[in-house]
């Protein structure tokens, strides 16, 4: 596929308040770069994203959904995350079995140490993300920006 | 409808050198409900919150966004101020403009662009916020210390100062930690064992302290000021509330070749034990790996020796329940082996031995009785070569990242003893750099240099070949002179690098509590909250929490104890109101949120609805308790018909926030 040079994608990002989101903070306080299209939105736990909420972000022109949460074992609610990565299992083998690109979501763990870790995903998603190229197959056009 | 507020923080220059704060507190004026958009230098600075609280009462706002930074910083400051000024703290929504975007942005164009959509997301979201009460939980007041190092005696003592029960839970047979080991202290050269035992006793005869030696920490339930903790006291097969310590046992005990750990494996040990002289509790352990009678059933003499009656063949591990209000860790460290570095012949030369090893040598209680001997053959060593950073500083596998601190000191002060004690011995000490920050520090290292005519040579060793004549071949290179070095050395020193506990990766599992890449436990703030963990109610001590020395360890202690006693002095803390509800009407009672909740906070109530036909009927539907909910919203996701929700997290409000970022 012929990549766009000017395509900027839509990168909405679920970060753990606990681990990630305290990751992505301290990627910013090492000023370490990754791109402006990545949004970040906090929740308690990576479990608290329902995959609707990723489907939404399709839906509404997202071209990328990326989710973070703490390591396997160090939830800070325990098992929040063996749940999330469950349910983000069955939301791949959905996409798969819709025909979509299963590479335009992402599941992450990135804990509060790691924000040099969190910069390299980010920037590793949206390269990714550009080369596949916008969103069509999942969003509804009359969401579409006028 | 909504009155909204918006607030742009320019952080001094943080925000505003890479995001236009102006153009950003325009582009959100125009957004839906909001009435004022103003920006600011500082907000967080008491003027600054003049400004959200006059607007709050001035526009009679419902909600207020400030765009600032991260809502780990501040949301708190801003959930205040909208509180003084009358508007429910949970109307306040946080959009982090500077950790997440004008910190890592460099193009003002893209940044201040991002900065609108946060902003924007911010308005979606308080949009739909809803004010919240937050509940309140009683304290239970008794503190837990787990490890009974000189970090966590400390903080015992200063909490039961306090006035408050404390547990110390060590998994060892006596308190003392590291220090209990270790000869002399820097930069004082006061001896270790002399200012420790008095506080090991202090805390065994306080009544407010209980010790639970050769115990672990086996299950941690609750939340803050409410945790229940399930102690594991491992079988000692010794009874320890008949046990005098007297020792008998231990004399006649026939099975003497046991690894003594107290003195690094140096010398051995029987197998029913008292670790040191000083322990406290002082009470015997046996070792069931090397016991002849708990292994083969044939033996017996200690129980026949014990004029106490205290040998117990057939104790079993016991399990203790216990509540405490907060938990206090001070797990400590260990220094690695350095088994790893073929290059310095520890694994197989006797006579290169690690700093802590040393310690044990030079000891009047240890192996040889205080005087410095070959471990080999047991003559006197006549040239001393010291290594630094053995693990430390290192950015390969084997190692570790990090300076562990304290090498540098100890290391000048086995020097100096050794020049004291023995003024023929020749001391090296290779070293990458000398690090001695600390009060009297580096006039301790100089005296060294200087007084006691230590050879400091800076660059690292190389080889290490031990010879057929028992003398060991220490090839260096000098970096300042530019040449190679051998050096003919009796005994080689390493300073090896030092690593958190094994036992604190699955311990804050346990707590789900935060670390870091090298398992050392991570602060709440690096700066400003440098003694308590992000998990409200758990607390770091001493080493656990990256190297330090003993009176570093001893301050950051006291600091945990200090804010523990805070804790426990308050008869009940404000829960977190972000908790998840069920909508009755529309819960059909599955138990799939039931199944996912990690705290049991969901239970089930048969209640009686109206129906559509004014008939009344009884369904089973989900209620959760808030005082134990934590709010992970596991349950949310799981619930098929969509009756739970998350308070502050809600369906609508994050949909909203997508919205307004996809948009």
């Amino acid at each position: 596929m012929q990549v766009n040079e000017n395509f900027e994608p839509v990168i909405v990002a679920f970060c753990c308040n606990w681990c990630s989101y305290a990751g992505a903070d301290l990627s910013g306080t090492n000023r370490l770069n990754y791109p402006s299209n990545v949004k970040i939105i906090r929740v308690p736990c990576s479990c608290r994203v329902n995959p609707m909420f990723i489907l939404r972000a399709f839906q509404k022109g997202a071209d990328g959904v990326i989710l973070c949460g703490c390591h396997p074992g160090d939830c800070h609610y325990t098992s929040g995350n063996y749940f999330t990565r469950r349910r983000i299992t069955l939301l791949y083998s959905m996409l798969d079995f819709l025909g979509i690109e299963r590479n335009r979501t992402r599941l992450e763990w990135v804990s509060a140490a790691e924000g040099a870790k969190f910069a390299a995903v980010m920037n590793q998603f949206v390269e990714d993300v550009k080369k596949l190229g916008p969103n069509r197959r999942l969003e509804d056009l009359r969401c579409r920006k006028q | 409808m909504q009155r909204i507020g918006v607030f742009v923080c320019h952080c001094g220059t943080n925000i505003a050198a890479t995001v236009d704060v102006k153009a950003v507190a325009e582009a959100l004026g125009h957004e839906a409900g909001v009435v004022i958009s103003q920006d600011y230098q500082y907000m967080c600075s008491e003027s600054g919150q003049d400004l959200v609280k006059n607007a709050i009462k001035e526009h009679n706002l419902t909600g207020v966004v400030v765009c600032s930074c991260s809502p780990r910083m501040h949301e708190n400051t801003f959930r205040k101020a909208a509180a003084s000024a009358g508007l429910n703290p949970y109307l306040v929504e946080i959009a982090n403009i500077r950790e997440q975007c004008s910190w890592i942005h460099k193009d003002i164009a893209s940044a201040t662009d991002k900065a609108i959509v946060l902003g924007k997301a911010a308005v979606a979201k308080v949009h739909l916020n809803a004010p919240l009460t937050a509940g309140e939980s009683p304290v239970v007041k008794r503190a837990l210390v787990i490890g009974g190092g000189i970090a966590g005696i400390q903080t015992a003592l200063d909490i039961a100062e306090a006035g408050f029960e404390v547990d110390i839970v060590e998994k060892e047979p006596t308190i003392g930690g590291k220090m209990a080991q270790i000869d002399k202290t820097f930069p004082t050269l006061d001896c270790a064992a002399c200012i420790l035992t008095p506080k090991m006793v202090e805390a065994a005869q306080n009544e407010k302290i209980t010790i639970h030696s050769f115990s672990e920490v086996a299950d941690v339930k609750g939340f803050v000021g409410n945790f229940t903790v399930t102690i594991k006291k491992k079988a000692r097969f010794v009874d320890e509330t008949k046990c005098t310590g007297c020792g008998l046992c231990t004399e006649k005990c026939p099975m003497k070749k046991v690894p003594n750990e107290f003195n690094m494996g140096l010398d051995n040990r029987t197998a029913v034990y008292i670790p040191f002289a000083q322990a406290v509790p002082k009470v015997a352990t046996i070792d069931p790996n090397y016991c002849l009678m708990l292994k083969n059933g044939k033996c017996g003499v200690c129980s026949k020796v014990c004029t106490a009656g205290a040998i117990d063949y057939k104790q079993t591990d016991k399990m203790i329940e216990q509540k405490y209000g907060a938990i206090v860790v001070a797990t400590g460290f260990n220094p690695i082996k350095p088994d790893k570095y073929d290059e310095f012949a520890y694994s197989y030369c006797p006579d290169v031995v690690t700093s802590l090893e040393l310690e044990r040598l030079m000891n009047a209680a240890g192996p040889n009785g205080g005087t410095l001997l070959r471990p080999s053959d047991k003559t006197h060593p006549h040239t001393i070569v010291f290594v630094q950073c053995v693990g430390s500083r290192c950015d390969d596998e084997k190692g570790k990242p990090y300076c562990s601190k304290i090498c540098c000191m100890y290391t000048a002060k086995h020097a100096m003893l050794i020049r004291e004690k023995y003024p023929d011995t020749e001391v090296y000490v290779f070293y990458i750099d000398v690090r001695t920050p600390g009060k009297n520090f580096d006039e301790f290292y100089r005296r060294a240099v200087e007084q006691y005519n230590v050879h400091y040579i800076k660059g690292m060793v190389g080889k290490v070949t031990p010879k057929a004549d028992g003398k060991i071949d220490v090839q260096a290179s000098d970096l300042l002179a530019n040449e190679q070095l051998h050096i003919n050395a009796d005994m080689v020193v390493l300073a090896t690098a030092i690593e958190p506990d094994k036992t604190a990766r699955p311990l804050a599992t346990m707590l789900t509590t935060q670390m870091d890449t090298n398992d050392f436990f991570t602060e709440a703030h690096p700066k400003l909250r440098p003694v308590e963990s992000a998990t409200a109610g758990i607390f770091l001590s001493g080493a656990c929490q990256g190297p330090k020395d003993i009176p570093e360890t001893v301050a950051q202690a006291s600091a945990a104890a200090a804010k523990a006693i805070g804790l426990l002095c308050k008869n009940s803390i404000t829960c977190n109101p972000c908790v998840a509800h069920s909508d009755e009407l529309m819960c059909n009672g599955c138990s799939a949120c039931e199944k996912v909740c990690p705290y049991g906070a969901i239970t089930y109530q048969d209640k009686e609805f109206r129906m559509p036909d004014r008939s009344t009927a009884i369904r089973r539907v989900a209620s959760v308790n808030p005082a134990v909910c934590q709010g992970c919203g596991a349950c949310t996701v799981a619930c098929p018909s969509g009756a739970m929700d998350l308070n502050g997290f809600s369906n609508s409000q994050i949909m909203a926030e997508v919205d307004a970022i996809c948009k």
